[in-house]
Parts: C-alpha cells; structure tokens; sequence
C-alpha cells in the first residue's frame, strides 16, 4: 500500500522491494550457515549440487592437467633414468623391512593367540592421488579422485610414504574431500614414539601442528617423534605423525606451547594411499554426567 | 577515459543469453584449481558486480544467491558463505548503479574495490566466527588483482551492445 491509499498500477511491478529481498536473502543464507556449521544437515544437498556440478568441474579442470600431462611428455631421458635408479635403491632398502615383516606378524599373531588376546584387524588401502587443492582459503582440505564409487567414506584416513596426511571428511561419486592434519578443526590421538605419553594433536592451520593441554613439567623435548595411539579406533596404532620442533614455555600460562610439524608431505601433491575404514571404537558413556548438570542448573536457579 | 554513459552513446539492449553466458564462463574460470595462489580474482564476483551495476533488472539478488550456492559445494567451504557475501554485493552494486556508472572508469573501479572488499570481509566474518583460521592478508589481493581487470572487462562485456557508430550529421545524438 502506498502513502495515497491504493496501490500503484501494475505495469511497472518489479516484485517485492529490493531492501526486503536483501534481508529475505540474507536470512536464507545465515540460515544456512548455522544449519550446516552446529547442525551439519546439509551433506545431502551438498552431494546433489557436487554430482550435478561435477561434469563443469572436470571441464574446467582438464585444460590444468593437459598442461600437465604436456610438461610430463617433455620430461629429459636422464631425470626419467635417475628417477628410476633411486627407486630401485629405495625398493632394495625397503625389501629387507618386508622380508622381516612378514615373518614378524606371523610371529606376533601367534603369540597373540598364545596370550588369548584381540587379533588386531588387518588393513588394507587403496592408493588415489590428490587432484587438488580445495580454494577455500579458510581450511586446509584437498580432494582425491577416488570416490563413493571406489567405496571410500567419510572417516577413512590417508597416508603417503612417511606418515599420516588426513581423513577423509566427505565422498562425493567420483571424488572424495581430504581435511589435512594441519586444518584447524582436525584432531588426532597421539602418542610420544620415545616414552608413550599419550596426548591430542591439533592442526594449526598454518602448515603446523599443535600439542595442546600439556604441562610445562611434562617429558617431552624437541625432535620427539609423534606417532598415532590407535586409542579411537580410527587410526591405525604407530602411524608416524609429526615432530616436535618447537616447545615454548611462558610463567602466564600452566601449560607450554608445543608446535610440530607435520612428518608426511602435507603441502605437497601426488598419490596418497586411503585405508580401509574401521569401525571406531564406542564413546564412553555420558547418560550419567547430563542429569546431574541439569539437576544442577535447576538448584541455581532456584 | 569515459565510462559508456558519459560518451553519449546509444548501447544496444543486451541479450539475456549473453549475460548467462559471461556468468557461466565466470563460474567455469572460478572453477579452475589454483590451489592457495594468492591474487587469483574472483571471477563470479566481478562479473556479478559488473552486471548488477549495468543492468540491475535482470540481474540481482536471485542470481546471486544461486551462484553462491555454487561456489560454496565447489570451493568445499561452509554453504551459505558465498552465497550471503554475493547477496550483499548485487544489492550493494544495484544500489549505486544510478551513480556509479556516470563516473570515469577509474573511479568505477574504485567503487568496485570497496565492493569486491566487503564481500571478502563478509565471508571472513562469517568464517572467523565459525572457528576458521585467518588466511592471511594475502588473500585480500585477489580484491586488487579483479579491479585492475575492471577497465578490459567493461570492454569486453559491452562489445556486443556497441552499434557501429555512422556519423549522420543530421540528426546528431
């Protein structure tokens, strides 16, 4: 209704008024961000967009990897022959590690049926390669060309050939998105190699590792070696992880500042390999501590 | 140089297959992975801008909104963070379309730097509340790096409304 009292003729009607469809908009999209950042309801509507969009996305990708594949073809006779000497050399060295290996799980399998204990689960993986770099400035995630259809999902975890990378987070049809150990919302349960303190490793974001919650007395010294404690059930135990090279110790704060890096070629692209997936280990329970918080709150109140 | 309007020219009506074209090509080029190479500008923001200001009919709110939701499954970022950030630019851009558009080029290009910025500035918000980590001030040169792009692509998205310009003496417009 105008000030006048009828409403304007309709021949120029453009819809509601361009402040209203601002803010009809803008709840839309604030809406959105809560539903998929506390609620994380969206994965659906995100797995049909992906699927529809991924024929424009390799479209675009494919000039990128024909450049590539250019650059490959051009490649001199000597680095291919040095290349292949080196990993000659590498394999001669591995080979004595496996020939032991073998025996040696052998060896601890029947010695675990000697003790009556739980048979660890043999792992296998699949090996993909890291297409690239996700552009969201804001997290660390990469994406691989394996997908739904080669039977990845969520929760698998990547390593290349020195340590642990990531984890998968979301499998599309024919990708799979990776969160790098160094994003900031990335978490993995550790332990030192050298004295088996147990402790969480958190991603820093910038390419770096961080021990959180770790007193200034604790044994821990720079170069410790960090590999996975296998406590969730989700890493495989005596992953490699990371290194400590930094340890900070500051009177303010009770805990120190214990930064590591990251032992696996994060920042660096090619084939990784995805194990299998494993059935995580049950969270303890927490029925018992809600209760009381509630009853709590009510007493307050009162 | 002159901006489109202060030349005094007629343009053509602009074809609506053209604009979803250039937006298409925009997302494609959005699509490219370049990994975190800082200064790579974002090509759906400029070419929404651009369309906002010149033709803020046809372009708006809506189409924004959609191509947010776009870039936010394809960058793998939170969904609703392109799309807020696109949302407030076209209605920003449609806003100051009257003005801006009789200005010299450079100083549409201004404006469009303090556009382009918001829009960052907007996504960093809704990121940082969230938890994300800062990206770094490096980021913010893809802002700088589509504005310097702002004088070609005037160009090149108008070719098609130019008529051939026949001098008639007689009837001088």
């Amino acid at each position: 209704m105008s000030s006048t009292g009828h409403e304007p003729p309709p021949f120029f009607n453009r819809g509601p008024a361009p402040l209203v469809r601002l803010l009809f908009f803008v709840a839309i999209s604030l809406a959105l961000l809560v539903a998929d950042l506390r609620l994380h309801m969206l994965e659906w509507t995100r797995l049909t967009v992906a699927t529809l969009v991924w024929p424009i996305q390799r479209a675009a990708w494919l000039p990128i990897q024909a450049a590539g594949n250019i650059g490959h073809y051009f490649i001199r006779q000597s680095d291919l022959q040095a290349d292949n000497e080196s990993l000659q050399r590498q394999r001669i060295k591995a080979a004595k590690l496996l020939l032991r290996q073998r025996h040696l799980e052998d060896e601890n399998q029947r010695l675990r049926i000697l003790l009556d204990m739980k048979m660890r689960q043999p792992v296998n993986g699949q090996i993909a390669e890291i297409i690239y770099a996700a552009r969201d400035p804001f997290s660390r995630h990469v994406t691989i060309d394996k997908g739904l259809q080669q039977g990845i999902q969520a929760g698998q975890v990547i390593v290349d050939e020195r340590g642990v990378m990531g984890q998968v987070i979301r499998s599309f049809p024919h990708t799979a998105e990776v969160s790098l150990l160094t994003d900031k919302q990335q978490a993995i349960p550790v332990q030192v190699q050298r004295n088996g303190l147990r402790s969480v490793l958190s991603g820093a974001g910038n390419g770096r590792l961080e021990l959180r919650f770790l007193t200034t007395d604790t044994d821990i010294l720079v170069g410790d070696v960090l590999v996975t404690s296998g406590l969730d059930g989700i890493y495989l135990a005596g992953l490699p992880v990371a290194k400590v090279i930094k340890i900070e110790h500051d009177n303010a704060n009770i805990f120190a500042r214990i930064t590591c890096a990251p032992l696996a070629g994060i920042e660096h692209h090619g084939l990784v390999l995805v194990l299998d997936a494993r059935t995580p280990l049950a969270l303890p329970p927490t029925e018992d501590l809600v209760p009381e918080k509630s009853k709590r709150g009510r007493k307050e109140k009162q | 140089m002159q901006s489109p309007h202060a030349m005094r020219r007629i343009l053509l009506p602009v074809k609506n297959w053209f604009i979803v074209m250039t937006l298409f090509a925009a997302l494609l080029l959005n699509m490219v992975p370049v990994g975190y190479f800082p200064g790579i500008p974002d090509w759906i923001a400029l070419v929404l801008v651009f369309w906002c200001l010149h033709q803020p009919l046809k372009v708006g709110m809506g189409t924004g909104f959609m191509l947010g939701l776009l870039m936010d499954v394809v960058d793998a970022s939170v969904m609703g963070q392109h799309a807020l950030a696109y949302v407030c630019l076209a209605y920003a851009a449609a806003r100051l379309s009257r003005r801006v558009l009789w200005f010299p080029l450079r100083q549409q290009a201004l404006h469009v730097l303090l556009l382009l910025l918001s829009g960052q500035l907007i996504m960093l918000f809704a990121r940082m509340v969230s938890g994300a980590h800062f990206p770094g001030f490096s980021w913010f040169f893809s802002s700088f790096t589509g504005v310097l792009l702002w004088y070609p692509l005037t160009y090149l998205l108008l070719a098609p409304q130019f008529r051939p310009q026949e001098k008639d003496f007689h009837r001088p417009i």
